[in-house]
């Protein structure tokens, strides 16, 4: 043995006291993930992995090219930049897909799919598969034709062609407004298709002016709190925390008792000969609706953090202030709201985040023009079933939730979070 | 409190507006939350003040849409749906959350940010995702349309308050009380059980309070991952809205503002004890 291994520490077994060290933090490492995998683990499989299901759906494009696998694989072959229609081969492989597919009922799927693309597609396959059952060869091309001539329309050809690939990209551009045309170049969709930029516009325009009216209501009330003598102040805080745990369907609920035609405040005013019996103002089903519940719901979300930012601040700030010669006005706009700011920027992030997913209240109060992004997403799960659509608005969604995720973490802090 | 007598004119009437201010707000906040309750005795189905009702008549009031609400079996059914999917969300999460918070405020605990960020997401992604994500991943693994699978999403989504709630009670913990109960010859179960368990318990019910009222007030992921033998009372409610509007929700609503003033008295009760306990641990 060389003398300097006999220089270094040991513990009481022998073992060199560095390594003994690391295995003892190895140990230790190894201990708090394991208190952290289960929830780990549970998250991944209860969680993630359906968010990750639902997000590949904006990509998916088997549709085509598992219920027409004939044709997917012929049309390969052909050059969709040409000016052919594609050869014998092909029109035999779509025949004996749309035969096979009509007996399995699955032709109308491949058909809709077709169809968000280029509208028709959905009839042309539905009057093709009815009469595919009597086409035999060899003219395949000929028979086909002569059931619809659309058949002989090349981009009928190029569609079917361009979405038999496993992925596709014609979801997201569907959710942008854009499409591709008959030669695959990037257009606009016609005017009453264009609704998704005009919706993500909506949902971001009122998140933010919910925000900002949310602000403007919590900073008096944050301020007051944080000011108030501890007694007063918990009392008063009860009135901010009521809201906050009470449900999101009460809440709501009431807002319609409200805010409806018929309801408590229309019947005031006419009440108070404000407006007429006929005048009653609609409060309610549009964007005051929206814009009245979500204020009220988020509004709790404001006061917290900037109360929390609030109390920390020292009284003897203020007076340093006015005792230097500042009027209160500028004692506070100088002095005590720049100190506020990091409550501020937690609470509006906060606020917005929460708003720009909102589904429940606006499709309770929003009528057709207080409705949000997560609106159509859902109606495209449930009711259209345009499942790809609604993963690519989804997709969009989340990644903007996602960036103000990281802007939120930058600022605040994910460690600092408090609830309540 | 008046305003000292120093002030000046402008900063009386200042002061006082600012008050009226503030009430105004507070009248906003609270003010919608109990114009239902008077509202919810009405005789007629209406959702407004009749004139009956205005000149206080005993007959202008009734407590039939209670009774409706009592009697009828598909409320009936919600209710017990409801607790018993929130109950059981709870008790997962709050297990989960609890272990994951003692692994993550460890200083060797590795990626901490990383995985924090991780574990808190099901709080920040919209409800609409998660809710058709676990509706498309759920019916593919077989546990939608089952109490079973909205349990599981609604612990996913309880998971992160637990985590928040306990992590923070974990932030002013004296860690020398384990080593010292080590050292004195405790087990680490025997430690967690004695030492750590009593000190983060206002943290762990806390949090568990959050996951519960998660779970019972949540209807979106319910809507897509449940069908009809799993709705809850949000999800009547909802539907209610949507369909026909009856004063039973306004009962229902009733009902529930009550269950939040239970909670929050709750709460408010078990922070007071937590800074209590705090106050008398070493520093």
């Amino acid at each position: 043995m060389s003398t300097t291994t006999d220089r270094v520490m040991r513990t009481a077994d022998g073992l060199p006291l560095k390594l003994s060290l690391q295995k003892a933090l190895a140990r230790s490492r190894l201990r708090a993930a394991l208190l952290v995998l289960p929830l780990l683990g549970f998250l991944v499989v209860a969680f993630l992995l359906p968010i990750g299901d639902m997000l590949f759906r904006s990509v998916d494009n088997r549709i085509v090219g598992s219920i027409l696998p004939r044709t997917a694989l012929a049309i390969q072959g052909w050059d969709a930049d040409g000016t052919e229609l594609p050869g014998e081969a092909v029109f035999e492989a779509l025949v004996r897909d749309m035969q096979a597919a009509a007996k399995e009922r699955t032709l109308g799927r491949a058909a809709r799919r077709l169809n968000y693309e280029k509208p028709g597609m959905s009839s042309l396959f539905r009057k093709s598969g009815r009469r595919a059952k009597r086409i035999t060869g060899p003219s395949w091309r000929d028979r086909l034709i002569g059931i619809d001539k659309r058949w002989a329309d090349i981009n009928v050809w190029r569609l079917i062609h361009r979405e038999s690939g496993a992925l596709t990209g014609s979801y997201f551009l569907s959710a942008v407004d854009l499409s591709l045309n008959d030669r695959a170049e990037l257009v606009r969709q016609p005017e009453p298709r264009r609704i998704y930029l005009t919706l993500f516009g909506r949902t971001v325009w009122m998140s933010g002016l919910i925000t900002v009216l949310c602000l403007l209501l919590a900073y008096p009330v944050a301020y007051l709190l944080a000011t108030q003598p501890l007694r007063v102040s918990n009392l008063l805080m009860i009135l901010v925390l009521l809201p906050f745990w009470t449900s999101l369907l009460v809440r709501t609920t009431s807002w319609i008792a409200l805010l409806q035609t018929e309801g408590v405040l229309n019947d005031l005013l006419v009440f108070a000969g404000l407006i007429s019996e006929d005048g009653r103002l609609q409060m309610i089903h549009n964007k005051f609706g929206t814009f009245v519940a979500m204020v009220h719901i988020l509004l709790p979300f404001m006061i917290l953090p900037l109360y929390s930012v609030m109390k920390t601040i020292p009284p003897s700030l203020m007076r340093a202030a006015r005792s230097l010669g500042a009027t209160p006005f500028t004692a506070f706009v100088r002095v005590y709201m720049p100190n506020t700011v990091s409550g501020v920027g937690a609470g509006c992030i906060m606020v917005f985040i929460l708003s720009i997913g909102y589904y429940i209240t606006p499709a309770l109060v929003g009528g057709r023009t207080g409705t949000f992004i997560s609106n159509f997403i859902a109606i495209h799960v449930s009711e259209t079933l345009n499942w790809g659509l609604a993963a690519a608005l989804g997709v969009l969604l989340l990644g903007l939730v996602l960036a103000l995720y990281l802007l939120y973490d930058r600022i605040v802090g994910i460690d600092n979070m408090k609830l309540g | 409190m008046p305003p000292p007598p120093y002030a000046s004119p402008t900063e009386k009437t200042w002061h006082y507006a600012y008050r009226v201010i503030c009430a105004a707000i507070f009248v906003f906040l609270i003010g919608p939350i109990f114009v239902i309750v008077p509202l919810s005795f009405n005789e007629l189905p209406y959702f407004t003040f009749t004139p009956e009702m205005l000149s206080l008549d005993p007959a202008g009031y009734s407590t039939k849409w209670y009774r409706e609400f009592f009697t009828e079996d598909s409320w009936q059914q919600a209710v017990q749906n409801s607790l018993v999917i929130a109950v059981f969300a709870t008790l997962i999460s709050t297990f989960l959350g609890t272990l994951a918070a003692l692994g993550l405020s460890r200083s060797e605990m590795p990626f901490k940010t990383g995985i924090m960020a991780l574990l808190i997401s099901p709080m920040i992604v919209p409800l609409i995702i998660s809710a058709t994500g676990m509706y498309f991943f759920y019916s593919r693994i077989g546990i939608s349309s089952t109490h079973l699978g909205v349990i599981v999403a609604h612990a996913a989504l309880g998971t992160p308050f637990v985590l928040i709630t306990v992590t923070a009670t974990l932030v002013g913990f004296d860690r020398s009380l384990t080593r010292a109960a080590a050292s004195l010859g405790a087990s680490p179960v025997q430690t967690f059980f004695r030492v750590t368990m009593p000190l983060i318990l206002p943290g762990v019910v806390s949090g568990a309070l959050f996951a519960f009222i998660t779970s019972f007030d949540e209807v979106v992921v319910v809507l897509f991952v449940g069908s009809v033998e799993q709705r809850t009372i949000p999800w009547k409610m909802f539907s209610g809205i949507r369909e026909e509007i009856r004063p039973t929700i306004l009962a229902v609503a009733t009902l529930l503002v009550g269950v939040s003033i239970l909670l929050l008295t709750t709460l408010e009760l078990l922070r007071r004890r937590g800074e209590r306990l705090r106050g008398i641990a070493p520093r």
